[in-house]
């Protein structure tokens, strides 16, 4: 990206991306938690809410991205890592071999008879860095001239 | 984890604390808090003395890797605890020695310190574990302690060679006899040296008997510096003084004697241990003293001297086999040749010990080691030279010292050789007490050299780089204790006979005493005039008749060429070893990664072929295929074409394009297969990836349109049409030979019932198989920061682009 | 289909060890990609195709194709993705310090610098 200021406004290119990444990203929320019962999960997840940001990121700039969306993606990997590790540690101490989950089925408000399932945490971890390192990698490379 | 684990690995535990005491404390010498280590270990020891010489043994387990069958399994009987308390008693005397011999300033003690402590955790636990691959660990450790320790002074050059010199012999034998040690395990079924010893008949019925035998004793010969292995222990010497008086005459060198004795239940009843033991041993010994004599440097002396009498008591250990030709204990004369084995072996400990101890001190309080500059001292040092005389004489084997005792029992055991009447050792072995008596009299020879030397003779002060005094009472106090345990077992040894003697010696008796019966043992001074006490008077005339004559016949030394000598062999193969590795390396290194790839890629594919080939796997017989609709043929002629094309692009955004392609297709293929999380996932990733792959091929220049040699194209072309082929076969073979049914039939069972999921394949990923995806976020998470750390931490920096580098090319200019 | 997709897979493999034996990083990169592919495709292939519904429990279905190796493929495409994204970025930064993206031109350069 050699040519710092763009000659062309690519309106329609901006507006529809703002439509679609919403789009995307309530998509993949959706295929992350619906992951355990049909297809999804966390890998796909993350890497649909980090296509959504590559979107704004081709339709905009990494900077106006940043404003924007001020997340540092490196802390997020970090904090999907922790999440994996605790999840999978937490059974240690009920005398579990490590990485045993647990589940039961809870009576939340709104929603009903839900399953609760400390994989999905696990999942979130993985959510969470698949995320971090898409976005790392993606940044730092258009970042780097 | 019981007490007697804890004592055996209390040196390694207090091991890390030493450098916290060395800084922490610097007024105080670190040794004085090492010395509580043996000190402690030595009162723990002594308390089992009493449960050996009942006869009884102390095992305590604990479980290491039980489904590799290997315990630590601690083991405590006659022949262990007498070099338990070796190591920890002579351990305590040389760390209290080192205090006074290590300056506190100039040394870093902390290094040295936990060194000691390591060698002296890595000693007890090879002679006090029954589990062989554990005293393997062990025995490499006490190896290492020792390359650490002889490198010390790491600045100095002769101790890096001897360093290295040490650490390639007994490595190489430890892993011979961890060869041996898998062989016996393969006889056996396991690698308890119990149930070696018990299962002694299957382990002479093996055919591999021998082989085993050989590498292990490979093992015991390199680490008791035996001939021709020998040659590391006169270069070790360049360690700090307390060390070679610990390691390289007390204890390490011993423990191959003690694999010897450890050992013998196993191999002893045939003839090949007998002889290859008491010929290597005999020879050892009469060389090590024969090369005594010309050394120049003190501690060279005591070095060969040392290899000498290792190759006594290993002989000793190889006639004992003899004892188990005879019924019965009454009357069993051939024991001599085992109990004087073991007596000698403390006796050893003892003078030996005193004898570093004492050149130390001349080395100290002097500045010099050559004998050529010393001479005269007795007047200003008269308590290192009576402990010089008392260790030498010893040495020599004169009564009143122990040595006159042990040495005794050695020659007649050697004399008793020639009235065996099997093994032909009524013939050739004759030649056994012959070497014993010449290596007596070298023996005899450098025992009075070290003491004349030094002691007697002209004063010649002014040669010496300090004057000459006594040395400070701390540094006495070892050298003396030592000193006064040669006269006291001299006088005494019976004291010795009942508590550690005895035990010992039925340690390696297993079956003689099987009974419930006792070894007897008694040592006494006076026999009548016996045949050994003639060779000993013969020791002493001739010795002396060559100690005064010893200008006449010294330059037979001179005779033999360095390149023969077997340290210029070792130098030779060394320098050797190196040019052809280089030689070889730089063949194959070429420094062009595509030579690396086909070396790769051949090589497997030769593997697979020649394999799929010897196992006549090339019978496909496919059955119950899926069928292809006919979109799929499309779909799969879609995607080759795509991957050939890619071949011939000759520009990045078509490649890309059709790496995309590739990428889509196989995206399909997953829906077809009934794989839909693969399908998603591999959509988002190949969109991503086609976007990173534009992002950066954006900044590369295009691919070359340089002509390419036909022959380098065809080259590789060959090379990946046979990759091809093979993983293809790959493929068949693996379709047709389906012998093994899933494991998956337990998620799919259980998938509800204990995940509470649907989707097995992220049931599997989080829950079944979550260690995989916790590992496989971590590498991720790796790869990201390499990447940032590589486009955002550099080592130069650039203006901008290529006129920077246009920049740098004409600076250089 | 399985013969079929294991011709495929030949060529895929084919295709990759050509580009990666290439003297242009750019080509060895993409060579590693296509290795990527035909490796998952082998894991699957050899597992067996079409055996089964998709691996999703439905009320009712009893043959499922084997999860097992398709989780193992999931977690190679995301790695593999990793190792790409590494190996572009590496070639970016060789070609930025070298100036070249001949492999031959390489060659011993980490003794000059």
């Amino acid at each position: 990206m050699k040519r710092k200021s763009k000659p062309v406004n690519d309106v329609i290119l901006q507006t529809a991306a703002i439509i679609i990444f919403f789009i995307i990203v309530i998509f993949s929320i959706d295929l992350f938690f619906a992951g355990h019962y049909s297809p999804g999960g966390g890998f796909i997840g993350g890497l649909m809410t980090s296509s959504a940001l590559v979107l704004l990121l081709l339709a905009f700039d990494s900077q106006t991205l940043k404003t924007v969306l001020p997340i540092d993606y490196r802390l997020m990997t970090a904090t999907g890592l922790l999440i994996a590790l605790g999840t999978s540690l937490h059974s240690i101490f009920w005398g579990r071999p490590f990485l045993t989950h647990a589940y039961d089925k809870f009576h939340l408000p709104l929603l009903g008879e839900q399953t609760l399932h400390t994989a999905i945490a696990f999942d979130l971890g993985v959510y969470l860095v698949v995320i971090g390192v898409t976005m790392t990698i993606i940044q730092t490379i258009g970042e780097s001239e | 984890m019981s007490v007697l684990h804890l004592a055996i690995l209390l040196p390694l535990l207090a091991a890390p604390f030493i450098p916290l005491f060395f800084w922490g404390l610097k007024r105080i010498h670190t040794g004085w808090f090492v010395l509580i280590v043996p000190v402690l270990l030595f009162t723990y020891f002594a308390g089992y003395m009493p449960t050996t010489s009942a006869g009884e043994v102390v095992t305590k387990t604990v479980s290491w890797m039980p489904s590799l069958g290997v315990e630590f399994t601690a083991y405590v009987d006659g022949l262990s605890l007498l070099f338990a308390l070796l190591i920890t008693g002579i351990g305590a005397l040389v760390v209290l020695y080192s205090i006074y011999y290590l300056d506190k300033d100039k040394e870093s003690l902390g290094h040295f310190y936990v060194y000691l402590l390591m060698f002296m955790g890595a000693m007890l636990g090879v002679v006090l574990s029954d589990n062989m691959i554990v005293m393997y660990m062990f025995w490499e450790l006490t190896s290492i302690s020792s390359f650490l320790l002889i490198g010390y002074w790491y600045e100095k050059e002769r101790s890096r060679y001897g360093a290295q010199k040490s650490m390639l012999l007994t490595v190489f034998g430890g892993l011979a006899m961890l060869g041996g040690i898998i062989l016996l395990e393969s006889m056996v079924g396991s690698y308890s040296i119990r149930e070696m010893v018990a299962n002694q008949a299957v382990i002479a019925e093996s055919p591999l008997f021998l082989v085993a035998m050989v590498l292990i004793l490979l093992g015991a010969f390199t680490k008791s510096a035996q001939f021709p292995f020998h040659i590391w222990l006169p270069d070790a010497m360049e360690a700090p003084t307390p060390v070679s008086a610990y390691l390289h005459s007390a204890t390490m060198v011993k423990a191959g004697l003690y694999l010897v004795a450890r050992m013998s239940p196993v191999f002893q009843e045939s003839p090949v241990w007998l002889w290859t033991i008491a010929s290597v041993g005999m020879f050892t010994m009469f060389w090590g003293s024969f090369n005594a004599v010309k050394q120049t440097d003190l501690k060279g002396i005591l070095a060969f001297s040392t290899v000498s009498q290792l190759g006594l008591i290993m002989s000793l250990l190889g006639l004992g086999a003899a004892a188990l030709h005879y019924e019965g204990l009454d009357e069993n004369i051939y024991m001599v040749a085992t109990i004087a084995a073991i007596f000698h072996l403390i006796n050893h400990a003892t003078f030996k010990g005193s004898l570093f101890m004492m050149v130390g001190i001349i080395d100290h309080e002097t500045g010099t080691r050559d004998v050529r500059k010393l001479g005269g001292l007795m007047t200003v040092m008269p308590i290192s030279f009576t402990v010089a005389v008392i260790g030498s004489l010893s040495m020599a084997g004169l009564p009143p010292f122990n040595g006159f005792l042990s040495k005794e029992m050695f020659l007649k055991a050697t004399t008793k050789v020639a009235s065996m009447d099997f093994f032909a050792l009524d013939s050739i072995g004759l030649i056994l007490p012959i070497v014993a008596f010449i290596g007596s009299v070298f023996t005899f020879i450098y025992s009075l050299l070290i003491f004349t030397r030094t002691f007697m003779g002209k004063a010649k002060f002014e040669l010496l780089p300090k004057t000459p005094h006594e040395a400070p009472v701390g540094m006495l106090i070892s050298p003396v204790i030592l000193a006064i345990l040669v006269v006291g077992f001299g006088l005494f040894p019976n004291v010795l006979s009942h508590s550690l003697i005895q035990p010992a010696v039925e340690a390696i008796y297993p079956s003689l005493v099987a009974g419930g019966e006792e070894v007897e043992v008694h040592i006494s001074f006076w026999h009548g005039l016996t045949p050994e006490l003639m060779m000993t008077i013969g020791v002493v005339l001739l010795g002396t008749l060559l100690f005064w004559q010893i200008g006449r016949w010294m330059g037979i030394y001179n005779r033999i060429p360095h390149r023969l000598t077997l340290n210029g062999m070792y130098d030779g193969s060394l320098v050797w070893s190196n040019k052809a590795a280089y030689r070889f390396k730089d063949n194959y290194m070429t420094g062009f990664i595509r030579s690396y790839l086909i070396y790769i890629f051949v090589f497997l594919s030769g593997m697979m072929l020649f394999t799929m080939a010897w196992l006549d796997l090339f019978n496909f017989s496919f059955e119950n295929l899926a069928e292809i609709a006919p979109y799929e043929y499309v779909l799969g002629a879609v995607v080759v074409l795509a991957a050939l094309a890619i071949l011939f692009m000759r520009s990045r955004l078509p490649s890309i394009i059709l790496l995309g392609v590739v990428g889509y297709g196989v995206a399909l293929f997953f829906v077809f297969f009934g794989a839909p999380d693969l399908a998603l996932t591999q959509l988002v990733i190949e969109t991503v990836s086609v976007a990173l792959f534009l992002l950066v091929f954006y900044h590369m220049p295009d691919i070359s349109k340089k002509e390419v040699r036909m022959r380098f194209k065809i080259g590789n072309a060959m090379i990946a049409i046979l990759v091809g082929a093979t993983v293809t076969m790959l493929s068949f073979m693996a379709l047709s030979n389906k012998s093994l049914t899933s494991i998956s039939e337990y998620y799919k069972e259980n998938v509800y019932e204990l995940a509470a999921g649907k989707n097995m394949v992220n049931v599997v990923l989080v829950d079944f198989r979550g260690f995989d995806t916790l590992f496989e976020i971590v590498v991720l998470s790796l790869a990201s920061l390499g990447i940032y750390t590589m486009i955002k931490f550099r080592t130069t920096r650039r203006t901008k682009g290529e006129g920077a580098h246009e920049a740098q090319k004409q600076t250089r200019q | 289909m399985e013969v079929f997709i294991s011709i495929i897979i030949g060529v895929l493999t084919m295709c990759a060890v050509y580009l990666v034996l290439s003297r242009s990083l750019l080509r060895i990169i993409i060579g590693t990609a296509l290795f990527s592919h035909a490796a998952h495709l082998l894991v699957l292939t050899t597992a067996g195709l079409k055996t089964g519904d998709a691996p999703v429990l439905v009320h009712g279905v009893t043959d499922y194709t084997d999860p097992l190796p398709q989780a193992l493929v999931l977690t190679a495409i995301v790695i593999s993705f990793g190792v790409t994204a590494f190996f572009l970025v590496l070639a970016y930064r060789t070609y930025q310090e070298l100036n070249t993206d001949n492999m031959e031109e390489m060659k011993g350069t980490e003794t000059y610098d």
